[in-house]
């Protein structure tokens, strides 16, 4: 083997690092959810109308740009006259925080099952992963609905119900992950140190799968939003008048066999934008962080 | 071989045991089962004979044991609305049910299949980016939502297809649809993915070396082994469909087992719900291990691993 100092042949530039780590960034979804995140903040000033209050002399009024509509609401009101575009302002505040917080919990819940499971091993393990299994054997939107039965719709409710239903994927990816980091040098050095269990779970463990569990998180939070709308749908999800999408479309519903679009079109695009760029932007993650996660 | 299938069905076993578990833990830890099991406004002496009738004046362990014993013998409780057997009521709607996972599932092999293939023999063409943008958009839009587009376009604007109810063969297209894109998403992938796999192997190429026409080597040698995974995650969605119609059916007023849940929520009759969990359940721990045993039969690898 030679060892040269100089290379005679130059090799193409590396990109700086900066620009590498963007290569494919997906700017657009990003942006939207950016966007939804600002809404959903500052709802209060930027809704024209109380979202809950309406007047029923001005039910079923169209978008401004159609016959009948006019500037005053902008995209329309519902059938107790509530102002469509105040609605899904506010709508866009219940999912991020209905999302948001559910994937937390959600992955928490899994994250640590994960690494008990997977570190401990032995009968900690086939308990935890048997109990998986059995989870994963109810389908999760009949099990969200069975919950929300029992304990009744409150969006707090909805919160804990979507983070019983979904941490069984966090838990799976989490235990895969801890199992090879389990035989990796610096965890065995520090069980010669003298480490408890607990200190090496929390201290060596954790911080190794955090970004598992981000990329994860990403892909989940399409799901919970999906799932928080559909039960708010069947009416078991964020109980009325509060403004959720999906609960919007429930109530739009009366009003679609005699054409009045708006009232379950306008909430559904909300839903599918900030769904789909969270699966984009997850996507993208995926591959980025974490080569381990391809396969997923 | 024969370990292996009695492990398999012991691992389903405990997962029956841990599912009625669970169920019967959260009815009764997250409030007052007697709330749930007795119809709303009952007096309060009606409440207290309830409580004693359902026994829920004993010890848990019991409870869970009568729990059990009427479920071992399929008795499901009796539904506050319909006055009969749930069991009866689940059987009645099940035929819909299957109708419309069925034709849901082949639209979607209709649909995944072909765009699989497609997607993997050119791979990164733009057959593959269409599949993939496709499949995104089929997880990423809420069914209702889909289901009530289309009822707007094809019900109210064009006037082609019934908005809802059953019977014909027109009111089947829209719920159909709606059911099987999402899974059509996932089919595509599987497709495109195992197919990709094939593609690469040893005897595919042999084939091409042997000067067989491209078409021959994907449609025949290609495509046969690049379905047994497909298949086998259509077998276990037809029966995730199903119990996940439940959104599709309400949106459609499809009289299956999803509308049964639905009007269970409405009428606020609890034994339905959990009768529709509980069966749902049981059903997908079934058909896992069927696929399990199913592997081990056809490839001797599976049951000489473990």
């Amino acid at each position: 083997m030679t060892v040269t100092t100089h290379p005679v042949v130059a090799t193409a530039p590396t990109p700086p690092t900066a620009f590498w780590r963007l290569q494919g960034f997906p700017l657009i979804p990003a942006l939207i959810l950016l966007f939804i995140a600002f809404v959903a903040v500052f709802a209060d000033v930027l809704a024209p109308y109380d979202p809950q209050i309406g007047s029923l002399a001005r039910r079923f009024r169209p978008p401004a740009w159609q016959e009948g509509g006019s500037l005053a609401h902008l995209l329309g009101t519902d059938h107790v006259g509530r102002d469509v575009l105040s609605r899904l302002i506010f709508g866009a505040r219940v999912s991020m925080i209905v999302g948001i917080t559910a994937v937390l919990v959600a992955g928490g819940i899994g994250t640590l099952l994960g690494i008990v499971s997977g570190y401990l091993g032995g009968w900690a393990d086939q308990v935890i992963m048997r109990l998986t299994d059995t989870w994963l054997a109810l389908p999760a939107l009949t099990f969200a609905i069975f919950l929300a039965a029992i304990v009744g719709p409150s969006e707090l409710n909805i919160i804990l119900i979507l983070g019983l239903v979904y941490w069984t994927r966090y838990a799976r990816v989490i235990r895969g992950e801890v199992l090879s980091l389990k035989q990796r040098e610096f965890v065995r050095l520090a069980i010669v140190a003298g480490c408890s269990k607990r200190v090496i779970m929390w201290r060596h463990i954790l911080p190794n799968v955090i970004n598992s569990a981000v990329v994860l998180a990403t892909l989940m939070l399409g799901v919970v939003i999906v799932t928080e709308a559909s039960l708010s749908f069947l009416g078991v999800g964020v109980p009325p008048p509060k403004p959720a999408w999906g609960l919007m479309m429930a109530d739009g519903k009366k009003g679609l066999m005699v054409g009045y679009w708006w009232l379950t079109v306008l909430p559904g695009i909300c839903i599918m934008l900030m769904v789909l760029s969270a699966n984009l932007l997850g996507d993208w993650l995926r591959v980025k962080l974490d080569p381990q996660l391809r396969q997923l | 071989m024969r370990q292996y299938i009695l492990r398999r069905v012991g691992y389903s076993l405990v997962s029956l045991f841990l599912l009625s578990l669970v169920i019967f833990l959260f009815v009764r830890v997250t409030g007052d089962p007697v709330s749930l099991l007795v119809e709303p406004g009952a007096s309060p002496e009606d409440i207290e004979n309830m409580r004693r009738q359902f026994g829920l004046d004993r010890p848990l362990w019991v409870q869970y044991w009568h729990f059990m014993a009427s479920l071992a013998t399929g008795d499901l409780g009796l539904s506050f609305y319909y006055r009969t057997p749930v069991l009866e009521l689940y059987f009645q709607r099940l035929p819909n049910s299957l109708l419309l996972a069925a034709v849901a599932m082949g639209l979607s092999l209709l649909i995944g299949i072909p765009s699989g293939i497609l997607a993997a023999v050119r791979v990164g063409g733009f057959w593959d980016s269409a599949g993939k943008i496709f499949a995104l958009l089929g997880l990423s839009l809420p069914s209702f939502w889909v289901g009530l587009v289309l009822i707007l376009f094809f019900s109210v604007y064009l006037g082609w297809l019934p908005s809802s109810g059953s019977g014909t063969t027109l009111h089947l297209l829209m719920p159909a649809f709606t059911l099987g894109w999402y899974f059509a998403a996932a089919h595509m992938r599987l497709t495109r993915s195992s197919m990709l796999e094939v593609l690469g192997s040893e005897y595919i190429k042999l084939a091409r070396l042997k000067g067989l026409p491209e078409a021959l080597v994907i449609g025949k040698h290609a495509f046969k082994n690049a379905l047994i995974p497909v298949i086998t995650l259509a077998g276990i969605n037809l029966v995730v469909m199903i119990n996940v119609a439940v959104v599709v059916e309400t949106v459609f007023a499809w009289p299956g087992i999803g509308r049964l849940l639905y009007e269970g929520i409405t009428f606020r009759d609890f034994p339905i719900v959990q009768g529709v969990v509980i069966i749902g359940g049981g059903m997908i721990v079934l058909v896992n291990l069927l696929v399990d045993i199913f592997y081990a039969l056809i490839d001797p690898r599976i049951r000489l691993e473990s």
